[in-house]
């Protein structure tokens, strides 16, 4: 769905240490010192091995996104029943006032 | 944070502006986009919530029928092109207020592509190309708490509410529209308000701003005049009601001009919109540009509206606004400026009903956008919102023609109607507002204001017929107004000059 | 009565149909069983047994009990939501959720009559195929306790084969059932994607995550999936068809005869020329297999599907990018656990550490992995270059279902390893999955069915068909399994006693 350029497909770049970081900072993953040096050197291969999808013939070939060839799959417009407030919140690790409780926002909305 | 700020004339002797509006309309669907959870609003917090609209493990997806029909209907009635083959995607980032860690969203494969929307202003026609119609998911609601102003910065926490998460938005993009010129802020405005109209003629949404069933991001940039490129466009958020579309416009215009006069550049930027002050200021800007990762969701399948149904939606549509004020226009044979000044008053619509109910266009025109007017500016309230219905007016204005009442009374019949007493034959009735026949308490009146006068009988039958009206006012005020004034002035034409 | 826990379903079914047994006698004596060996094996992560004994009391109460599946225990991997019942998905993000809804299939378990016996081990979200990426245990295959049970179901595997259930339900993303059915000798099947209800599973990879039986019979598989199949209204992925006629096809190939059916072995799944690494011993079973298909009437022929030497790279493409976006939700502001939130750290920050203590580290390679491969700049070259592949794949399988019935290869290519031989090697461990890749890209039904030992090791036949035609699985598996005299899984019990 991007349309930025593809990067050279024969040469994948490796990751290193800091495009490690970056992704895990993307998926709200804490990761250590350790675990960065080890996440490189064995995504390294991982993506080593899986960049061999680039070498399929594969140009005008449409992507399959799903394995089922349905469309159309609508329900109506008619109302449910809810969950009790009480049993949505018992599984919240923080809750107040019959809210879900976080931690201050930083960042700005969406 | 004053800051400096180019007067919006001398803005336009040496910019160019381009504006472009994002519009997300809640759909006024009875359910969720994804689930049956209610929609109704105002429910205390968390009541409206399942396993689906909490983002819980395991839970999944099943659109709404509704909600892809009132998308397509907006985008039918905005000229656009209906896709074939659409599909949903999933927008990945992570925010309190999301609780998948995505949005549901369209991407590159939206339901609706390429229409328009003409607006009009001061009598000219602007064409706001539409880029895309497409519908997605609403996000729950933050609450700060701990900080002073109940803002995000300096809050200690939040506490969110995910009723509205899940409801079906429909987030309609035009493509930068140009050459607006000075009515730039004033086309932008247009263009809310039109869309607005037609939402609601739709039946899709109740658009209402101050419930935040319709939402703005306005984008603007200046050129400089001559210039074959366009500026860098700034987008302002949460601009929530029709005269903050138009600020925000006028006051990033303002700013923007006063930036690149001092041989700066426009930055960039998300920007907010302050109602109290009408000025826009930066977000707060991330280290790292957000990469949404956008690929098509795997657990809803597309959406593949086949002409047929197209075309039965299409033929359902109702009358749009556009052609409805065509036809009424020339149905009351009014010029195009009497039909702007009820359109932006907001009564083209009671006006409709009162004529409807049997009022004659010229009467029922009179009265909202006299009278009616007047009270609803003094109450403060919309035209609409007074307690009184279109078929009350038709009534009040029947009375006046049959000659049971004149106007002055029927001002007071309204009173009695604004006051809950009924509707105007009932109040007319109650409170004995019917016009005074030449009875005997009439004749009466007529002889003492004649008698207590003669030094203004000598005027007029000295040739001053003008002086009557003095001895006309004399009479209606014993009779508290309730006699017909014409009558009266008859009576007393008689009694002084013919003797 | 004999051992309850050796019995097959089929025979539960008579004897408590008899009034032989009572749904709290069969459910008491697996518990009993769990009691005794689970310390060891470590099949399950939670086990109520007083609830499990009450309900078993309220089927034999309602008479019930040997209609149908009513009166059976079953046991549940512990990816699908259960009410009330602890849900971890294996994962230390999830400790101490008790979900408020229940998926489907547990739903339908449950209305069908069954008892439940517990939540088993499984990888953590899927991710494995050893059950070792697991928070909690270990679980150890009953045929050799030093082993891995395969996974990422193998606490399924692990409880069926140590008969410390009659059947239980996995998941199956890229091999999930298949693989850990095959080293421990049981039956386990991949239904057609959007023929099972994916409704409260909790989600690895949404294109391809499929709910299944494993069982220690043909017919005890057959009878599982019956029961959980079907239209689901909740599940935009589901199809709306009747569920494939596979109790009724594990009867008729149990008959032995495959007469007209044309079968065909694939070149790259252990075929000529694809043989690294792939254990002698188990190419020696799946040749013996496919003779027996042929002494059972089966026409074979070799058929190349060249597409499928990809299959791999490009399922640990997709799979990972879809989980990147599938795991986000475990952020810690709904449900499940949160860390570090005193105050000082800023919701991205306790988002950050939730995540980094709640994941285990195969997980967070994966999402890091998936995170990549979707990121602007990239998309194309990877995520949508797998797709491409996947279509690549669809038209290998529906040139080959032009002339042949079914496809045949070895379920995975060596037989169970020692536990913790290739847990910091992960190509290693995605190689586990290389035969059973292209029916989950493709979507098709896929069958694994014991066909012998190798090394004193079970080994698997996979059987693979066009989408909906499960049936032609189960009738090719039933004749497998007939040829071969009784189940494998009884030659483990008959060892233990
Ligand atoms: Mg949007
Ligand atoms: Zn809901």
């Amino acid at each position: 769905m991007s349309t930025q350029p593809e990067p050279d497909p024969g040469a994948h770049p490796a990751l290193d240490r800091q495009d490690i970081a970056h992704l895990a900072r993307l998926a709200r993953l804490a990761v250590t010192d350790e675990e960065l040096d080890r996440f490189a050197g064995q995504l390294g291969a991982v993506l080593d091995a899986v960049a061999r999808v680039q070498r399929a013939d594969a140009g005008d070939v449409v992507p399959t996104t799903h394995a089922v060839p349905l469309t159309n799959v609508l329900r109506p417009d008619v109302v449910t029943p809810c969950l009790p407030r009480d049993v949505v919140l018992a599984g919240a690790p923080a809750a107040e006032d019959g809210r879900f409780r976080v931690p201050r926002i930083l960042g700005e909305e969406e | 944070m004053s800051e400096t700020l180019v007067d919006l004339d001398d803005v336009l002797t040496r910019y160019e502006p381009v504006i472009g509006l994002e519009t997300h309309v809640e759909l006024g669907t009875e359910s969720k986009m994804f689930c049956g959870c209610s929609t109704t609003f105002g429910a205390e917090p968390n009541t409206q919530t399942c396993p689906v609209c909490l983002g819980l493990p395991g839970s999944l997806p099943v659109a709404n029928a509704a909600a892809i029909e009132s998308t397509i209907r907006i985008g039918l009635a905005l000229g656009c092109r209906i896709a074939a083959w659409s599909r949903f995607a999933r927008k990945n980032y992570f925010y309190p207020d999301i609780p998948k860690g995505f949005q549901t969203s369209q991407y590159d494969e939206p339901l609706c592509t390429a229409g328009h929307l003409d607006v009009e202003v001061d009598g000219q026609t602007y064409r706001v190309e539409i880029e895309r119609v497409h519908l997605e998911e609403d996000t729950g609601k933050n609450l700060h708490v701990g900080g002073a102003t109940g803002r995000i910065h300096g809050a200690d926490h939040s506490l969110v509410d995910f009723n509205r998460a899940g409801i079906p938005l429909v987030e309609i993009v035009t493509r930068p529209v140009p050459g607006t010129g000075a009515k730039a802020p004033e086309v932008a405005r247009a263009y809310v308000t039109e869309l607005r109209e037609i939402i609601q003629t739709l039946g899709a949404s109740d658009v209402r701003m101050e419930q935040g069933s319709l939402r703005c991001d306005v984008n603007t940039s200046l050129a400089p005049v001559g210039s074959l490129e366009w500026g860098t466009r700034t987008e302002t958020k949460n601009v929530n009601s029709l005269r903050s579309v138009e600020r925000a416009v006028r006051y990033e215009m303002r700013r923007q001009a006063a930036v690149l006069d001092a041989g700066g550049r426009v930055v960039q930027e998300t920007r907010h919109f302050h109602e109290d002050t009408g000025s826009t200021s930066p977000g707060r800007s991330k280290e790292e540009a957000t990469d949404y990762r956008y690929f098509p969701e795997p657990d809803l399948v597309p959406l593949a509206p086949d002409a047929e149904w197209v075309e039965k939606l299409a033929a359902d549509l109702p009358e749009l606004p556009a052609a409805r004020r065509t036809r009424l226009q020339q149905e009351w044979g009014l010029s195009g400026t009497e039909m702007t000044w009820l359109v932006n008053a907001g009564a083209l619509g009671l006006v409709e009903q009162t004529v409807a109910a049997g009022a004659s266009p010229a009467e029922a025109r009179k009265w909202w956008l006299g009278e009616l007017a007047r009270r609803a500016n003094d109450a403060g309230v919309e035209l609409a919102d007074l307690a009184v219905t279109p078929a009350q007016v038709a009534e009040l204005t029947a009375l006046v023609a049959e000659g049971t009442i004149n106007d002055k009374l029927a001002r007071q019949a309204l009173d009695g109607v604004l006051a809950g007493e009924g509707d105007p034959r009932a109040v007319v009735a109650a409170r004995g507002l019917a016009v005074m026949g030449e009875s005997d308490e009439l004749v009466a009146a007529v002889d003492a204001a004649i008698a207590g006068a003669p030094d203004v009988v000598e005027k007029v039958r000295g040739g001053k017929v003008q002086a009557l009206g003095a001895l006309v006012g004399a009479v209606m005020k014993t009779t508290r107004g309730q006699a017909d004034a014409a009558t009266v002035r008859r009576m007393l034409e008689e009694r002084v000059l013919s003797s | 009565m004999s051992d309850l826990t050796a019995l097959p379903v089929t025979a539960l079914q008579a004897a408590l149909a008899s009034g032989e047994t009572s749904a709290v006698e069969v459910t008491r004596a697996h518990l009993d069983r769990i009691a005794a060996e689970d310390g060891d094996l470590g099949a399950y992560l939670h086990v109520d047994a007083d609830a499990a004994l009450q309900r078993a009391g309220e089927i034999d109460a309602s008479g019930t009990a040997g209609t149908g599946l009513a009166g059976i225990p079953v046991a549940l991997k512990d990816v699908f939501v259960t009410e009330g019942v602890p849900t971890t998905s294996g994962s230390r993000i999830l400790e101490g959720w008790r979900p408020p809804y229940s998926a489907t299939v547990a739903s339908r378990l449950h209305d069908a009559g069954t008892v439940l016996l517990g939540k088993t081990n499984m990888d953590e979200f899927a991710m494995g195929s050893s059950t070792e990426n697991s928070a909690y245990k270990v679980t150890r295959n009953p045929w050799d306790r030093d082993r891995i049970p395969g996974g990422s179901s193998g606490g399924s595997s692990a409880a069926v084969a140590g008969r410390l259930a009659p059947f239980a339900l996995g998941t199956d993303t890229g091999g999930s059932i298949r693989q850990p059915a095959a080293v421990t000798g049981l039956v386990g099947h991949k239904p057609t994607y959007g023929s099972v209800s994916r409704y409260g599973l909790i989600a690895f990879s949404s294109s391809l995550d499929q709910a299944g039986p494993m069982a220690r019979t043909v017919m005890d598989a057959a009878l599982l999936h019956e029961a959980i199949g079907g239209h689901d209204p909740r599940d935009s992925t589901s199809i709306d068809a009747p569920v494939p006629t596979v109790v009724e096809a594990a009867r008729r190939g149990a008959g032995g005869d495959l007469s007209g059916l044309r079968v065909g072995v694939v070149r790259e799944l252990g075929g000529e020329g694809a043989r690294d690494g792939y254990d002698p011993g188990v190419l020696e079973r799946f040749t013996e297999a496919v003779a027996l298909l042929e002494a059972a009437g089966a026409e074979v022929r070799e058929v190349s599907c060249p597409a499928f030497d990809l299959a791999l790279p490009a399922y640990y493409l997709i799979a990972p990018s879809e989980a990147s976006s599938n795991l986000a939700r475990f952020e810690g502001m709904r449900f499940g656990i949160r860390v570090g939130d005193d105050g000082s750290r800023d919701i991205d920050e306790v988002m950050a550490l939730t995540r980094e203590q709640g994941f285990g580290p195969e997980v967070k390679r994966r999402i890091i992995l998936g995170t990549y491969a979707l990121s602007a700049g990239y998309y194309d070259a990877y995520y949508g270059q797998a797709q491409k592949v996947r279509t690549l794949i669809n038209r290998d399988f529906l040139a080959a279902f032009d002339d042949v019935d079914v496809l045949v290869s070895p379920t995975s290519p060596t037989v169970a390893w020692p536990i913790g031989a290739r847990v910091d090697d992960p190509l290693a461990m995605y190689a586990a999955d290389l035969c059973t890749l292209p029916a989950s890209l493709a979507g098709v039904p896929a069958i694994s069915v014991p066909c012998g030992l190798s090394e004193g090791l079970p080994v698997g036949l996979q059987v693979m068909a066009p989408a909906l035609s499960d049936d032609r699985c189960y009738r090719v598996a039933a004749a497998v399994e007939a040829a071969q005299g009784a189940p494998l899984a009884d030659r483990l019990a008959e060892r233990a006693a």
